[in-house]
């Protein structure tokens, strides 16, 4: 039946998706060892002397992601709590559509953002900040996933009887209080499923960093340094000419794979988290 | 109690929910054209022995059913059987009125053309809601909205959706439950005329409803049927005691 | 009674402090976006002509147009269309009305939401491995197509899941009590019923089709593209890739240009997205259950 076929096309997706990232990452795990690839301290697959380490890309991406989430995170959560607690009808009705419209710019437009706006305005308060770098793109990331933790959030708040906020406030607790004592316990499961989701995006982010962070792996902690992500090394193999089967093919893959990996479990994770913890209020 | 016309014949039916068995070794027959009532306090099993009759339960994962239900002496649950043509046949109105979000017209007709209607269909547009008592009140706004109408309008169209479809039983789900007094008794006049042409089952808690409109009345207390006879005689002289506890309000 | 000692005084003082913390981090989105569109409007605004939509892109900025990525763009878009609605609607419509129960539906169920979750870029790896290498459709729109299809076919089926989720239970009955097969009732019912959402939930997935860049940097979609496509097998640019491309030029008058083809991307974005504000408000009307 044709319909039931289209239901398996996800499946289908799914299994090829592993099926190729695994093929060809197993190809090159035969050159590079797994070791030597998640622990190396030195990302040079092009030129010679070659090396594999995937950490200098891996710090760059958790430095976005860290501070992305830094941003976002705070942010997201308590314009949720005003969204729920304090705002009005018509706030709500403003500031609704606004995020959806921020989480609706493509990914490309905040890069431009980052780089034309964002790392000017650092660069005159910190002088020494190179053009490319982890903190402008951190900011437009975190921008970018503020709508999503703000939503997801809300939508937690709000499925929080008001018969157990309402206990709090008969008690002679002010907002503030019940918000921190009462709303955000009982609606936790769902708030930490969107930071992970929320966390999960930033991993997974590429036009923006692409372009505003730079193409330099480069394991540093400071943000006012150009770094690359995982994600930005995959768009510049992408754009040079790299001959099909050739190790550095197969680094997109090994990459990618790594990738996959780790926000498929962060995804995971949240949804088990969002059932297994998931208070039932009747 | 003397069933001389059946058109339905019910033995020794059993109805599961899973584990819980909802009705309990019913064994009885319905009268053709006439009106039979199914009362019984809240969840004694009167919907769920409704909806079996016309194998709606069919759409409910953990429901099963042995026993035998016989319409016009065939087994409805018998493995050739074809539920799309025992829905045919036997038309059903729910509690809560349930048009269509199409036009009143399209309603009616919606039913009878994808069972390959050929007739005249604006005739029997007329003739359905006439026969629903609701034709004067639309017959001008036959392409209007069906959710325009009134919540017994709707009911009423329902019931002209139904007949529109020329069905040998109507099955009626506490049709009068969700309506105001008006429209409820409005409803009840039709169940009245509709009896001359149709054979009706009515599920209803209204005792005093079950005891105006019907022929027939069929008393069912957590699944099992305790009594069955003409209804005058149920609610004058009942035969069983529970019976009568139940009606004089002792419980319920 | 007096074991209360009385602290309200500072009490409130946090309340207050935490209000307008709230209050201020809510407003900041606002700002933000005003911020970013005038920052775009400012810089790109003067590029915008018709000479702009009509050129193609040059190395020249003042000569620079963006009418292969435009063309690009609504191609993929149509293609995307064409192959991802089908799919979609039929996979929720069996998903939702045939096999909703049982371990399968469960693992399918939980599929899908992962897939939505993947990033972007993995399709790109996918649709490079499959659709432009293994099936040789090498870097054409159809190869960019059926890679976007992919990646949007979860929100597609999710979204479509939904809306049918939300046709009451009571029409259904009503259709079946009448003696109509499933598809019958599927078909005369649900699907009018569900249609807005679906729509509204397929418009949004084209946004998010129109907008992304790196799957289709992935396959290979040119960034140097002075040629409108002609048929599915042809190369081709979109709307993101040319900013990309001129985003990335040091010079600052390509940083005008590409703001210039921001405006023109963020003005296509809102017509689809007032598009499906349209269809919600149409089918709030007509479905009122």
């Amino acid at each position: 039946m044709i319909l039931a076929l289209s239901a398996y096309i996800s499946i289908f997706t799914t299994l090829t998706i592993i099926a190729v990232l695994g093929k060809e990452s197993y190809i090159f795990f035969q050159q590079v060892s797994i070791w030597e690839f998640l622990f190396g301290t030195h990302w040079e697959p092009l030129l010679e002397p070659k090396s594999f380490g995937v950490l200098p890309l891996l710090a760059g991406t958790l430095l976005i992601v860290v501070g992305s989430g830094l941003i976002a995170i705070p942010t997201g959560l308590m314009t949720a709590v005003y969204l729920s607690e304090y705002a009005s009808e018509r706030t709500r009705s403003i500031i609704k559509p606004i995020m959806e419209v921020l989480a609706g710019i493509p990914t490309v437009v905040y890069g431009y953002f980052a780089l034309t706006f964002i790392t000017p305005m650092i660069r005159l308060i910190l002088p020494d900040t190179q053009i490319f770098n982890a903190l402008s793109a951190s900011i437009v990331v975190g921008i970018m996933i503020l709508p999503m933790v703000a939503s997801l959030c809300d939508d937690a708040i709000r499925s929080v009887p008001i018969s157990l906020r309402q206990g709090g406030y008969a008690l002679g607790a002010t907002p503030f209080e019940v918000t921190k004592n009462v709303t955000v316990p009982a609606a936790f499961s769902g708030i930490i499923a969107s930071f992970v989701l929320a966390v999960s995006r930033a991993f997974g982010e590429t036009m923006a960093v692409t372009l505003a962070a730079g193409a330099t792996p480069n394991l540093t902690l400071n943000p006012l340094e150009s770094i690359q992500t995982m994600t930005a090394y995959i768009v510049q193999v992408s754009l040079g000419d790299t001959p099909a089967g050739g190790i550095e093919y197969q680094t997109i893959f090994a990459v990618g794979a790594l990738l996959f990996v780790v926000t498929l479990g962060m995804n995971v994770a949240a949804n088990w988290i969002m059932n297994r913890y998931r208070e039932v209020y009747e | 109690m003397v069933i001389n016309d059946p058109i339905l014949s019910i033995w020794n039916l059993n109805i599961r929910y899973g584990e819980t068995l909802a009705v309990k070794n019913n064994s009885f027959e319905i009268e053709k054209n006439q009106v039979t009532a199914i009362i019984g306090p809240s969840g004694c099993g009167k919907s769920t022995l409704l909806r079996t009759l016309n194998r709606m339960n069919d759409f409910i994962d953990s429901f099963n059913t042995d026993g035998i239900i016989k319409f016009d002496g065939d087994d409805i649950y018998a493995a050739d059987a074809d539920p799309v043509e025992i829905r045919r046949r036997i038309g059903m109105v729910f509690q809560k009125p349930n048009p269509f979000p199409k036009s009143i017209y399209k309603n009616i007709t919606w039913g009878p053309q994808i069972n390959g209607y050929q007739g005249d269909l604006d005739k029997l547009v007329e003739e359905s809601l006439k026969g629903a008592a609701l034709w004067d009140e639309v017959k001008d706004r036959l392409n209007e909205s069906a959710l325009s109408l009134s919540g017994g309008q709707q009911q009423r169209l329902c019931i002209a959706r139904c007949i529109a479809m020329r069905p040998e039983v109507i099955l009626m789900d506490e049709p009068a439950s969700a309506l105001d007094p008006k429209s409820s008794a409005r409803v009840e006049e039709l169940i009245a005329k509709l009896r001359q042409d149709y054979t009706i089952v009515i599920v209803t808690h209204n005792m005093q409803q079950a005891a105006r409109v019907s022929d027939n009345t069929l008393f069912l207390y957590e699944g099992e049927l305790i009594e069955y006879g003409p209804t005058k005689a149920l609610f004058t002289k009942p035969e069983k005691k529970q019976t009568e506890d139940y009606i004089t309000g002792r419980f319920g | 009674m007096n074991n209360f000692k009385s602290n309200t005084a500072k009490r409130k003082r946090n309340e207050s402090i935490f209000r307008i913390i709230c209050k201020a981090l809510t407003w900041t989105s606002l700002v933000i976006l005003v911020v970013l569109l005038y920052h775009v409007a400012e810089q790109g605004f003067h590029r915008l002509s018709p000479d702009f939509l009509t050129n193609f892109p040059s190395r020249f900025p003042e000569k620079a147009g963006i009418k292969s990525a435009l063309w690009g763009s609504i191609w993929l878009i149509s293609l995307v269309f064409l192959i991802s609605v089908p799919i979609g609607a039929a996979s929720a419509i069996y998903l939702e009305e045939y096999k909703s129960k049982g371990m399968l539906a469960r693992v399918v169920e939980v599929n899908i939401t992962n897939l939505a979750g993947v990033p972007s870029i993995v399709y790109g790896i996918l649709g490079l491995t499959i659709f432009v290498r293994f099936f040789g459709l090498d870097r054409s729109l159809i190869a960019g197509a059926f890679t976007m299809s992919l990646l949007i076919l979860p929100v597609i089926i999710i979204a479509s899941r939904e809306a049918l989720r939300a046709v009451p239970q009571s029409i259904r009955h009503g259709a079946y009590a009448l003696g109509a097969t499933q598809w019958q009732t599927i078909y005369h019912h649900l699907l009018p019923a569900a249609l807005p959402g679906i729509l509204t939930g397929v418009i949004l997935a084209m946004s998010r089709a129109i907008g992304e860049t790196a799957p289709l940097i992935m396959i290979g979609a040119l960034t140097y593209v002075a040629f409108v496509p002609e048929s599915i097998m042809d190369p081709f640019a979109t709307l993101p890739i040319q900013i990309f491309n001129w985003a990335s030029r040091p010079q600052a008058a390509f940083e005008e240009v590409a703001a210039a083809g921001i405006i023109v991307l963020l003005v296509v974005l809102l017509t689809m997205n007032l598009a499906a504000v349209v269809i919600r408000n149409y089918a709030q009307r007509k479905y009122r259950w």
